[in-house]
């Protein structure tokens, strides 16, 4: 396969947004094309992530959708959807593509507007990434996914849940704290742990502040192959690894606290960059609640089981940690517009591995990571940049 | 062609208080809810069998901010069948309050209720209850 760089990068501020879904896509995607010096009409594909906007504003095939408006049409245009993770997968076709040698350049990224919905709807909508059937029937909504998780933590490490939810909290103060650096994040205000565990109880143990929100927004990458990207731009990120793994509803899962979906992909990634999680300086990993963060981190193989959960209290994600975690202030403080954080994800990262991160820039970041999980633990999606 | 063991069979059984599963003849794995092939080795030679129902708290939560059309709260588990497999469900006899990390790893007996349905549910709402024995 070929190598396969990122040229442009571009995302709405993710927030509440008076614009349709193919409105945010094609003002992310403009900042791309501007951002690589690219017109629409030298795009080849477009792949395109959403989860639910027939539900936000009753449209389905929304990539011609978007093509068209971006001036992209005639090319092939594809939605991708997997949960949360849909951006990511949509990324990652989009970056086989290009290492196949099928295409030159593509157009990849996601957009959602949640906000569209209700809090009713949405967390019936959210729902739907468990199993209809076997698992929403019975009442389980989606932060009651991640209830179960951390349940499972305390006991399975033998952690009392008061110390474990204190280093939930501590996930959430850190992530608003990064997140004041970042203009497009949806919150600017950093908060503090007593905040996080006097919020009201979502799905035990989870509270109000241990959940990213609800959010509308876009995020748009394109994709060179190398010879391309070295003719369009100064610095293109290459892209070492790209990983993607899968996993049955949680009833199959067994042991929780170990994602397997996570573990196959970042295998797949790491293997494929000729990486280790040692090598990693900074990661833009799920965190939808607190204790998905310490999960990730842990999964992504940057501490031992058991162990990410005090390694945010010892500052080892921190903007000076061993591994700088969310930078952008991650899913909980910049925002989860579902169809779309993966490519975030990607922007974040190659904002830091050019040195363009401004005041949250991670000194001497050369080699980052993108974590994106879909629905009930049951996608994974891993991405290994390199500057 | 049909599933060896359909959702709809699946519903059928629980409604003449019976808890269906699929042994799996390459290997002896034992499973529920319905699937295709054998989580252990992958094999599609199944077949049913009646489970006892009973089982223990893996792990669980407590759903504070319920999905429509559901309007209480409820304690949601994960249960480990003892023949195997596992099986998520709403305990019931517990008050949402008194659901702590006590309840993990205690013994479980299966049961069912039917919620309302909506334009979304593709039909009648079977979820699977659990008491604790």
């Amino acid at each position: 396969m070929r190598e396969v760089a990122v040229v442009g990068v571009g995302m709405t501020r993710f927030a509440r947004l008076p614009f349709s879904n193919v409105e945010m896509f094609s003002l992310a995607g403009r900042e791309a094309l501007e951002d690589a010096s690219l017109s629409p009409g030298d795009i080849q594909a477009l792949v395109c992530g959403n989860v639910f906007a027939v539900f936000e504003e009753g449209q389905s095939n929304l990539a011609p959708f978007v093509a068209s408006d971006l001036g992209l049409d005639p090319v092939p245009a594809t939605r991708v959807e997997g949960a949360c993770a849909s951006a990511s997968l949509a990324i990652r076709q989009a970056l086989l593509g290009v290492a196949s040698g099928a295409y030159d350049l593509v157009m990849a990224g996601g957009t959602e507007k949640v906000l569209a919905m209700e809090t009713p709807l949405a967390t019936r909508t959210f729902a739907m990434g468990c199993d209809s059937r076997y698992e929403a029937a019975t009442g389980i909504t989606f932060p009651g996914v991640f209830g179960m998780v951390a349940h499972q933590y305390a006991h399975k490490y033998k952690l009392p849940l008061s110390s474990l939810k204190e280093r939930m909290a501590a996930v959430a103060v850190q992530n608003h704290a990064h997140a004041l650096n970042n203009p497009k994040a949806q919150f600017h205000k950093a908060i503090t742990a007593e905040e996080v565990l006097t919020s009201p109880m979502i799905a035990d143990p989870l509270q109000l502040y241990d959940c990213c929100p609800f959010t509308d927004g876009a995020a748009v990458v394109i994709l060179a192959s190398m010879d391309r990207a070295r003719d369009l731009v100064k610095k293109p990120i290459r892209i070492s690894g790209f990983g993607q793994g899968s996993a049955g509803p949680l009833y199959t899962q067994g042991d929780l606290t170990r994602v397997q979906a996570r573990e196959h992909s970042a295998r797949m990634a790491y293997k494929q960059a000729g990486r280790t999680p040692q090598d990693i300086d900074v990661c833009e990993l799920h965190d939808c609640f607190t204790i998905a963060q310490i999960v990730a981190t842990e999964g992504l193989g940057f501490f031992p089981y058991g162990q990410g959960s005090q390694a945010v209290l010892e500052g080892k994600t921190g903007m000076r940690g061993e591994v700088t975690v969310n930078p952008s202030g991650g899913l909980k403080a910049k925002g989860h517009p579902i169809g779309a954080t993966g490519a975030a994800q990607v922007y974040e990262i190659v904002k830091q591995l050019r040195g363009e991160a401004g005041p949250r820039q991670v000194e001497g970041a050369r080699v980052g990571i993108t974590d994106t999980l879909g629905g009930d633990l049951m996608t994974c999606s891993n991405i290994i940049l390199e500057a | 062609m049909k599933p060896i063991l359909s959702y709809q069979d699946f519903v059928a059984g629980l409604k003449q208080n019976k808890l269906l599963g699929l042994r799996c003849r390459a290997c002896g794995q034992v499973t529920a809810p319905p699937r295709a092939t054998c989580p252990e080795c992958r094999s599609f030679d199944l077949e049913i069998l009646e489970l006892s129902g009973r089982g223990r708290i893996e792990t669980f939560t407590v759903i504070r901010v319920p999905p429509e059309p559901i309007t209480e709260e409820r304690t949601i588990c994960l249960v480990k069948l003892e023949e195997g497999g596992q099986l998520m469900g709403s305990l019931l006899g517990v008050a949402p309050d008194e659901a702590t990390m006590d309840l993990i790893a205690k013994p479980v007996r299966a049961g069912y209720r039917i919620d309302p349905q909506d334009i979304l549910s593709g039909g009648e709402r079977v979820g699977i209850t659990f008491e604790l024995v």
